[in-house]
């Protein structure tokens, strides 16, 4: 596979080490002159120097033979422009952007990028995890269906405690998928009773997560 | 016309500056506030600190009852970015973008964005006057102007 990784901060620098230790052919595209020539010395002859928006810079890459192009710079205008350049001019058939601001995630997806990674949300959900005794934690967006898998612990004064898992009226939108009870894990039927401690692992739209929330946990 | 500006160079400046003179309704966003003080002295429009990449930006300048927005900062990336934005999450009717890159510019006018270059305007221009002043007919410098 032929992937172009433009932008080598320290996420574009291990990336292109990732990828080229796994036998891709890889092309990192760095601006700044400084970069460009350390990174020569220790990767060879896979760097070019250049700017990733110039359509003759991505032409000498070879864009139009890509099967994937990485934007990862630090500016969010940046990298959505190379990966509608590499999109539109080039047709790269699948490009991958790295979102700065989370609030700018939206923005790319609606403008054609095929998948955004946002560094900072993904920091966050790991570190909301480390916290401990959350009662209610997100745990992944799945990206295509613009669903979440969620985990909440059930306490004594939960609204769902001592329920069963048919008589909680969950939103449309939203499954239990397992129970983690001590050392097992149950798939639940409409019959199981949800106990205090119990930590129950959820699939649900993420527009209805908030709603989710206030009925398992109530807070 | 109620019209929110990106950019208070020379050119974000002038045209800000000449549109609320005709009695437009003129929002006016750069990250430096030492660029207002390009703005004609009888500018009575507002200013706005801050990027216009930013939603929230954009949302305090009004960009959500806007006719028109005009990106004219600098940086290519930014306004397209921009201009992206106000065209797709606002509505905006009318988004005129500055981009230098002419090979950006053919891309994104073909993606639907009114676009200004004034690599390619100021380049015509010029050639024309060479050309025009060397040649028995004389043309006119007009090509994009």
């Amino acid at each position: 596979m032929y992937i172009i990784v433009v932008g080598g901060g320290k996420v574009g620098y291990y990336l292109t080490k990732t990828l080229l230790n796994e036998g891709h052919e890889v092309l990192l595209i760095e601006r700044d002159r400084d970069k460009f020539e350390t990174y020569s010395e220790r990767f060879g002859s896979v760097i070019l120097q250049g700017d990733g928006a110039e359509a003759s810079v991505l032409a000498t890459a070879g864009a139009a033979r890509a099967d994937v192009l990485i934007a990862v710079t630090g500016e969010d205008e940046d990298n959505l422009v190379i990966c509608q350049m590499a999109k539109h001019k080039f047709h790269v058939a699948k490009t991958i952007a790295r979102v700065n601001n989370p609030k700018n995630e939206q923005l790319f997806k609606l403008l054609d990028t095929d998948v955004t990674v946002s560094q900072t949300n993904y920091i966050l959900g790991l570190i909301e995890q480390a916290i401990p005794d959350r009662a209610f934690i997100h745990l992944l967006n799945l990206r295509h269906a613009d669903l979440a898998i969620i985990e909440a612990t059930i306490s004594e004064e939960s609204p769902v405690a001592h329920k069963t898992v048919g008589e909680v009226d969950l939103p449309v939108s939203c499954v239990i998928a397992a129970i983690a009870r001590q050392a097992d894990v149950i798939v639940p039927d409409p019959d199981t009773e949800i106990l205090p401690f119990d930590e129950i692992i959820a699939v649900t739209h993420r527009t209805e997560e908030d709603e989710l929330r206030r009925l398992l946990i109530q807070d | 016309m109620k019209v929110v500006v990106m950019g208070c160079g020379r050119v974000g400046a002038r045209v800000s500056s000449i549109l609320d003179h005709n009695g437009h309704d003129i929002t006016v966003i750069d990250t430096n506030a030492i660029a207002f003080r390009r703005l004609s002295p009888e500018f009575g429009g507002d200013t706005i600190l801050g990027t216009g990449i930013d939603e929230d930006v954009l949302k305090s300048a009004g960009i959500e009852t806007a006719d028109a927005f005009i990106a004219v900062t600098n940086g290519d990336n930014r306004n397209i970015m921009a201009g992206q934005v106000a065209r797709t999450i606002f509505d905006v009717a009318n988004v005129i973008v500055r981009i230098y890159d002419p090979v950006r510019e053919d891309t994104y006018r073909r993606l639907g964005l009114s676009t200004v270059c004034p690599t390619t305007t100021i380049s015509a221009l010029i050639i024309d006057q060479v050309i025009g002043a060397s040649e028995p007919y004389r043309r006119v410098a007009s090509r994009g102007a």
